[in-house]
């Protein structure tokens, strides 16, 4: 644990692999495109003012729905809505998980029962399966399906942050600490925590893709985003209905597969600049 | 028959780890090779065997029965491991495959070099086992490295580095990871079996003691050449370079 | 110490017995565990569909209905709703160790019915899917674990980053678009013809079951219907298999026993088999275990592009309908599908690996 400072040291050299660099271009063109949607689309993303079921063609680049909306205008706005909700998912997971399981590894005895009891009772269920039931259970509205994601999503990060916790908290220097008198407070924030943050953060990149599938997954189910909100999920499954207008759903799903590769490319580029022993325990729950 | 090793070079990624290592094994004896770690025994006796890290190129001439092995292609280098030179590892804890049968490990190379059928093999295996002085062979034949302790464990690893009558046998600290108990047991077993089989034996190690129990002829290696060869007596009792002194001087 | 000290049978098997106790006890405690999980997944789906602000009732009455509140109070007491949450919760298990999950309040058929018709249909997809993936993802870790650095290993890496980023609906619908409507190479949605019909159910499974019969015009329908859904599906498994393949591989490679192997001359393909891929072979096992779950996620989303009539179309509709009894069903039977595949993978763990089976 303690190489992590050296490891992030290393990181200029890990950037400059392809991977890294066509990671980092395609995830800061994808924020761009979101701060700057209404300079770059070429059209209203609701406006139904368009002919029909239109290819690709000038004009409308990516052709236009059923409905007669510029599908390039909806993937541009669409990314105003997916990247912010899987930032806030992402974070709040860390934040919800990373506790939970810091708080288990802790503590140990009957928090650690309780709580790891519950994240396996989260994993024992197909993911998106337990997110269908509460987002069903809840209603069908954007806000839900992040809800419905955060109950499954936590429990990874519980998991790992257990591990590095029971793995630093075994090591001399915390317990000399300990035996100085120094409270578990400041233990936890002074020697525990910032050797958790990276391995967590790590994680955290690889899981935005994963919780961007899951919350795409859940719109395209219509449990997410509603009718005219131009979110990507939704827009593929409109797509189903017209599949012989190819470009209904494609371009959406474009979208999606770009934003999640380029977390990927960065999270594994990331894991790389690790230390071994750091990669391991990420390693381990690395689904 | 005698076993040489000739100007042997290993470079790896530019920076030569072996700069020409000469060494001369004996039918019968025991050649100690000596140093510090990091000095290149190891690198010597996997060179041997072609068993080099990745990226690593050896050069030179690693001589046996007439035949260099280093010119020779993967192909026919497979015949001579295990079955002409055999190797014995630091710590049978992981040299031994865990999950394979003690049977399954001793037969395996039996059966592809010599051609034997399961039934020979097997037998001959026991034989092996209590010829290293496993008890109960037939018995520890079907169980797993796991349940023996270490030193059987390196017994049997013996017994594996046996099994196809190599004339050369490498033995790379066969005794480091062993308690100090069970070390002197090895030993008389690797003397042994070279008197008794007629082995020339490279037996490398960092202990002057071992050395010194054991070894017909010692050679001392320091950042991969060997600075100092000749018969135990002359090179443990009166070493003639300094670093051998040295080395000797920090023995308890 | 003679090699013919050959112990008596009835001791040779009292010895393997003793040893082997400790792999029962190992197995039995895995299965109370199981067994304790079950009942927490009843326990979960209860709550889960219980605690929620969704009203089921509205959801299953029509308006009119609605306002009529005999019907109301009527429908509530038939469902037990009238009752406390403890008391519902006892009623419930009661009836699921009979072996009455209750009736679907939207296929208005008993849940068990209903599951064990959608089941078996999707244990054949997600059961294809597995086989595929594992056999593609272990060898394609293989090779790019030996041809380490190499243009292969940079292929298949960047390959299998590309297949865990997919979004499965859409490569669904795309793969649906480009083999069926396009290029007619696969046959359309469904599990077989509608011309030629299932066959006599036995196993659920329609490929298994027209072999049974003898049926090989409808084995050739339903394998032909399998093969797309399949492959998508396992798409994401592949790539997660050989991203973990190849780091378990490699980590062997460099162990000590790999090298001792070589030293001994054994031939390489023996190398590959028996001591490289044998030693990987248990955190690939351990991640082909989690990974089924996975799988099991992905067939709500391919079901649905497919029409693939399993139980991801099932926990579909039930959970846009809220209906309770189903909802609970489709958690129990997955959660136990979930435990069996532990199950399995523990089990495999003692057949690979002598040091967890034998002390």
């Amino acid at each position: 644990m303690r190489r992590l400072p050296q490891a992030w040291r290393r990181l200029p050299e890990a950037w400059r692999r392809p991977l890294a660099v066509t990671g980092g271009i395609m995830a800061l063109a994808w924020v761009v495109i979101a701060l700057a949607a209404p300079l770059l689309a070429p059209h209203d993303p609701l406006a139904q003012d368009l002919p029909r079921l239109a290819g690709p063609g000038p004009g409308h680049w990516f052709g236009t729905d059923q409905l007669g909306r510029d599908i390039l205008s909806r993937v541009v706005y669409g990314a105003r809505v997916s990247l912010p909700l899987t930032l806030l998912l992402v974070a709040l997971s860390v934040l919800i998980g990373g506790l939970l399981g810091a708080i288990a590894g802790y503590f140990g005895r009957w928090a650690d029962e309780a709580i790891m009891r519950l994240a396996d009772l989260v994993f024992a269920f197909p993911t998106i399966i337990l997110a269908m039931v509460v987002a069903a259970a809840l209603g069908p509205s954007l806000g839900n399906a992040v809800l419905a994601v955060l109950v499954v999503a936590w429990a990874s990060y519980a998991r790992v942050s257990r591990g590095l916790v029971l793995a630093v908290r075994g090591q001399e220097y915390v317990l000399s600490g300990r035996l100085l008198g120094f409270s578990t407070w400041r233990s936890l924030r002074v020697d525990v925590l910032p050797n958790v943050t990276g391995p967590i953060l790590v994680l955290a990149t690889l899981d935005m893709g994963t919780a961007l599938l899951l919350l795409s997954g859940l719109s395209f189910l219509g449990l997410g985003a509603k009718p005219p909100s131009a979110e990507w999920g939704a827009m593929v499954a409109s797509g189903v209905e017209v599949f012989d207008s190819w470009w209904v759903a494609t371009f959406p799903g474009l979208a999606i597969l770009t934003v999640v590769l380029a977390f990927n490319f960065l999270g594994d580029t990331l894991r790389d600049a690790l230390d071994p022993r750091t990669a391991r325990a990420i390693k381990e729950r690395a689904l | 028959m005698t076993f040489t090793i000739t100007e042997l070079r290993v470079t790896i990624r530019g920076t030569e780890i072996l700069r020409g290592v000469d060494l001369d094994v004996q039918k019968g004896q025991v050649h100690g090779v000596a140093g510090e770690s990091g000095s290149g025994k190891t690198m010597t006796g996997l060179a041997v065997l072609g068993l080099l890290p990745h990226g690593a190129v050896a050069s030179g001439r690693v001589e046996l029965a007439g035949r260099d092995l280093l010119g020779l292609p993967d192909k026919d280098l497979g015949r001579v491991r295990g079955n002409e030179i055999a190797m014995v590892f630091q710590d049978p804890a992981t040299s031994l495959h865990p999950m394979l049968s003690v049977g399954r490990q001793l037969t395996e190379h039996m059966r592809s070099h010599l051609g034997l059928s399961r039934a020979e093999a097997r037998e001959r295996a026991a034989e092996l086992l209590a010829k290293v002085r496993i008890p109960g062979p037939a018995e520890a034949l079907t169980r797993y490295p796991h349940q023996f302790s270490g030193g059987m464990r390196q017994r049997i690893a013996i017994a594996v580095a046996l099994a196809c009558d190599p004339q050369v046998l490498i033995a790379d600290e066969p005794t480091t990871a062993l308690d100090v108990t069970v070390q002197a047991g090895i030993l008389r077993l690797l003397r042994g079996l070279c008197d008794e089989l007629g082995l020339a034996i490279m037996l490398i190690t960092h202990d002057l003691g071992v050395m010194s129990a054991i070894a017909d002829e010692v050679s001392v290696m320091r950042s991969g050449a060997v600075v100092e060869s000749g018969p135990r007596d002359t090179v443990l009792r009166a070493p003639s370079h300094p670093y051998t002194r040295s080395l000797l001087e920090a023995l308890p | 110490m003679s090699p013919t000290s050959v112990p008596s049978d009835v001791t040779a098997l009292r010895d393997r017995v003793r040893r082997l106790r400790p792999f029962a006890g190992f197995l039995a405690r895995r299965v109370l565990i199981a067994v304790l999980l079950a009942w927490g997944i009843t326990l979960v789906t209860f709550v889960l569909t219980n605690m929620v602000p969704g009203d089921p009732v509205a959801a299953n009455l029509g308006q009119r209905a609605l306002g009529d509140e005999t019907i109301v109070a009527q429908w509530r007491a038939e469902h037990g709703l009238d009752k406390s949450p403890p008391e519902q919760y006892l009623m419930h298990l009661q009836a699921l160790l009979h072996g009455d999950l209750g009736m679907s309040q939207q296929s208005h058929r008993p849940v068990g019915d209903d599951l064990a018709e959608f089941v078996p249909a999707t244990l054949e997809l997600a059961g294809v899917a597995i086989v595929v993936s594992l056999v593609l993802g272990v060898a394609f870790g293989m090779i790019a674990a030996l041809r380490r650095d190499r243009p292969a290993d940079h292929a298949l890496r960047m390959l299998s980053l590309i297949g865990i980023s997919v979004p499965t609906f859409w490569l669904a619908l795309l793969a649906f678009y480009v083999f069926f409507y396009r290029l007619q190479l696969t046959p359309g949605s469904g599990r077989v013809d509608p011309g030629l019909g299932a066959p006599e159910s036995v196993t659920g499974l329609h490929t298994v079951d027209a072999a049974l019969a003898g049926q090989w015009d409808v084995f050739a329908s339903a394998l032909g219907h399998l093969i797309l859904p399949a492959l998508v599906l396992s798409l994401y498994t592949i790539a997660l298999l050989t991203r973990f393949t190849r780091s378990a591989v490699l980590e062997v490679l460099g162990q000590d026993h790999v090298r001792a192997g070589r030293a001994k001359g054994l031939p390489r393909r023996v190398i590959l088999r028996s001591y490289v891929l044998r030693s990987a072979l248990v955190p690939i096992i351990t991640v082909a275990g989690l990974a089924f779950g996975s799988l099991l996620s992905g067939t709500v989303l391919v079901e649905a592009i497919f029409a693939w009539p399993g139980i991801g179309q099932y926990a579909y509709k039930s959970a846009t309908t809220l209906d309770l009894p189903a909802i609970m069903g489709v958690g129990l039977v997955v959660g136990i599908v979930y435990l069996v595949i532990n199950l399995i993978v523990d089990v495999l763990y003692g057949v690979i690996d002598p040091r967890v089976r034998l002390r």
